[in-house]
């Protein structure tokens, strides 16, 4: 194990699988000269040369478009957007294209393409540059949704996410870049997507956070315990598709649930995550499940209204509170 | 003013059970109400001091209408006596109206009813003021809030969830609830008085709790539902037919004497006798233990005896639950007791609704016998005459027996006239030898 950020994590999944399988290639807004805006493709351009990673215009439906034909004769591209804000200008290419390509070819056309960069919100780059849009791309059949929370989650979801032979939706954390953990250095560590992960384990009330949210709902845990409340916190890690049987045992055993997410609550993917609770552990609740999400609207830019949109370890701990009827 | 029944529209303040200044702690008997089935106990939903009584003894109030303030001792209640005040002269609706819409946004209604309800009105200086509409939220509409986990858990345990009081929002009862109540359990049964000293009757340890009849619904077939609306035409909405039956008395009278010998104090009725057999008949004919319902006809599993008591007031039948289940000194003591309760006006909704068969005995008045009508929807009911020595005919002999004439109202939607037949022969047959109660 080697102690790393979570970006020099994603640069080493994304290293390794350049070196491994010559038909993959990572292409996007500097990415390589620049070695990436957020410097997650540091050194790449040098180790692997132009026409394997590859700097485009400011033209994201253009170069989502070039990456769908690649994948359609055989390669395994990586698109980088510089922020999922930006994908917004290339849905058509992955919602109409990457996404129902295998679908109406009847089966001929494979899609194994990774769009990836980073979402969420950031620190004051407002309204539109701090954007939790996953639960559109997860709403479409024919694409996975993955948002790792740890730099081993990071690198072993990313791997698996380029192997794949489907579009893959990548959504890393802005603010979480530099976060630091322990990341296994074998070259074939892998973490399967589909399969969420019991970061804590508890026994009084479940909470399901994914990306930001997991250090927040594991520190909320933590201050709950001192009370001797018993936090199971769970991470899907993939949001689609989503392991909602880890998450409906963990509350057959607590009886009460919490779902953090930095996301708008609207239509979002902690609604999806409730409904599914409600329909398959009904008679198993205690209490009705309950959200925090991120205020529903647009995110200020000024600094101490930003903190007040974004959920915070007190947010979660009073929702849990508020569940186990405390 | 809370809803205490069903059917509850206003309410009368029979008696104070807190007087101004006292404190009161959410749960705690505040006042009892007379409404128009029984006098309830009406409980406070939240803590504090009750600061002021708007309404006295022997007044009356609509459903909603404000009848006390509790709050903090020192708290200014000034403001909130004048609205109270104004919100007596109109309708009953009227404190819903006052609140603030301020809560609501396009997407967050998601907080329950009840906490809007409670919600503070727009010029009120301090949390913490509840007056009586908003302390009952989930009384109103007669509503019993309790989680999926908890009814699971209730249901597994056969723990009582009217004997609860729930500590979640809104008076849910939640998981806790249910086990607290699983830990104090074993404390409380209802027959045990009754049995105990009497070394030998058998213990009831495993007294169960029954709530109403489990049933099930059987899909009306086209014949039934043209029986059903033929017949609805020609006599009023639940068609009518009688059955009249004279049972021999002898042996039922002899047993209930000897029982009666065997242990003074139980004094078991031969109306007692009367609704284990029906139960035990009912049994034997599910078809008889059977209510017409829109599109089915609902099954019950248990018999649910209603058993029709005088009182000044005018009639109620109390329910004894499950009588198939239970043993005669059971149901005597559990009739005795309901009968008391139910002259004395403390019966609870649940304790006089939901039969599934009743039973209707005029015979202290003499009667010979007579019609009763049924009680919806219940498919029938047994109207009971006087035990008298009467000559009956036996092997071709004049004898004088005890005999007991019976006449069986059946809803001809649910019951034909075989069916009803068939069911009364049973019960004949067991009346006149309640030994068959020990063979089945």
């Amino acid at each position: 194990m080697a102690v790393m950020t979570m970006r020099d994590a994603l640069n080493l999944a994304l290293r390794e699988e350049l070196a491994r399988d010559k038909s993959v290639f990572l292409m996007g807004e500097e990415v390589a000269e620049y070695q990436g805006a957020y410097k997650v493709t540091r050194g790449l351009l040098e180790e692997f040369g132009p026409k394997r990673v590859i700097d485009t215009p400011i033209t994201e439906l253009g170069f989502a478009g070039l990456g769908v034909g690649a994948a359609m004769v055989g390669l395994r591209p990586i698109v980088e957007f510089m922020t999922f804000n930006f994908s917004i200008l290339a849905t058509d290419q992955i919602i109409n294209s990457a996404a129902k390509m295998l679908y109406m070819s009847g089966g001929q056309f494979k899609i194994p393409i990774v769009f990836r960069g980073p979402g969420g919100s950031a620190y004051q780059v407002s309204s539109q540059h701090s954007q939790s849009i996953e639960s559109w791309y997860a709403y479409f059949p024919g694409l996975k949704v993955v948002m790792p929370a740890t730099p081993a989650d990071a690198k072993g979801l990313l791997k698996s996410a380029i192997r794949d032979d489907d579009p893959v939706i990548f959504i890393e954390q802005e603010r979480m870049y530099g976060m630091k953990g322990e990341v296994p250095e074998d070259k074939e560590f892998s973490i399967p997507l589909g399969v969420a992960e019991i970061k804590r384990e508890g026994t009084d009330a479940t909470i399901v956070a994914r990306s930001l949210m997991v250090p927040v709902a594991l520190k909320a845990a933590e201050e709950l315990a001192k009370d001797g409340v018993s936090c199971e916190v769970i991470d899907p890690r993939t949001i689609r598709p989503l392991d909602i049987k880890t998450i409906v045992e963990s509350v057959k055993k607590t009886n009460r649930v919490v779902i953090a997410e930095e996301s708008h609550p609207f239509a979002g993917v902690g609604a999806e995550i409730s409904a599914e609770i409600n329909e398959r552990a009904f008679d198993y609740l205690d209490a009705p499940v309950k959200r925090v999400s991120g205020v529903d609207v647009p995110m200020p830019y000024a600094k101490n209204l930003e903190r007040l949109a974004v959920p915070d370890v007190a947010e979660v701990i009073a929702a849990v509170r508020a569940v186990s009827y405390l | 003013m809370p809803k205490l029944s069903p059917t509850m529209e206003e309410g009368q303040l029979s008696r104070w059970l807190k007087k101004e200044g006292d404190k009161v702690s959410m749960g705690e008997p505040l006042a009892e109400i007379d409404t128009d089935k029984a006098t309830m106990e009406m409980q406070a939903l939240s803590n504090g001091v009750l600061r002021k009584i708007l309404i006295n003894e022997g007044e009356s109030a609509p459903l909603g209408q404000p009848i006390a303030i509790i709050g903090e001792p020192d708290e200014d209640i000034s403001s909130l006596l004048k609205e109270t005040a104004a919100e007596a002269a109109k309708p009953a609706e009227g404190p819903a109206e006052a609140q603030p819409s301020a809560q609501e946004s396009a997407t967050a209604a998601t907080e329950p009813v009840a906490q809007q309800a409670a919600a503070k009105p727009p010029s009120a200086s301090a949390p913490a003021q509840e007056n009586g509409s908003a302390a009952q939220p989930s009384r109103d509409d007669g509503r019993q809030l309790i989680s999926p986990i908890a009814a699971r858990m209730a249901a597994e345990a056969g723990v009582n969830l009217k004997s609860l009081q729930g500590s979640g929002p809104g008076g849910r009862i939640v998981k806790r609830d249910i086990e607290a109540a699983m830990t104090a359990k074993p404390a409380s049964s209802a027959t045990a008085p009754i049995l105990r000293g009497t070394g030998l009757v058998r213990p009831t340890e495993t007294a169960a709790v029954y709530g109403p009849s489990a049933y099930r619904d059987e899909p009306l077939s086209e014949m039934r539902r043209t029986i059903a609306r033929r017949l609805v035409t020609s006599l009023g909405p639940v068609p009518h037919f009688f059955l009249t039956s004279e049972i021999d008395m002898d042996r039922a009278a002899d047993m209930r004497t000897a029982i009666n010998e065997l242990y003074p104090d139980i004094k078991l009725s031969i109306n007692d006798l009367i609704i284990k057999v029906a139960a035990a008949a009912l049994i034997q004919h599910p078809q008889v233990n059977a209510s017409y319902q829109d599109k089915t006809i609902r099954l019950y599993e248990h018999a649910d005896i209603g058993v029709a008591v005088a009182t000044e007031n005018g009639l109620i039948t109390p329910v004894v639950r499950a009588a198939d289940a239970k043993s005669l000194l059971e149901i005597a003591s559990e009739v005795r007791e309901l009968a008391e309760r139910a002259r004395a006006r403390k019966l609870k909704p649940d304790e006089y609704t939901g039969a599934t068969f009743s039973i209707s005995n005029l015979g202290m008045f003499g009667i010979d016998e007579f019609t009763a009508v049924i009680n919806p929807p219940e498919g029938a009911i047994l109207a009971v005459g006087a035990m008298t020595p009467r000559a009956v005919v036996r092997d071709k002999e004049i004898l004088v027996r005890q005999t007991m004439r019976v006449t069986m109202s059946c809803d001809h939607r649910v019951i034909d006239g075989a069916v009803g037949a068939q069911f009364l022969r049973t019960f004949k047959q067991i009346m006149e030898n309640p030994l068959y109660l020990f063979l089945s």
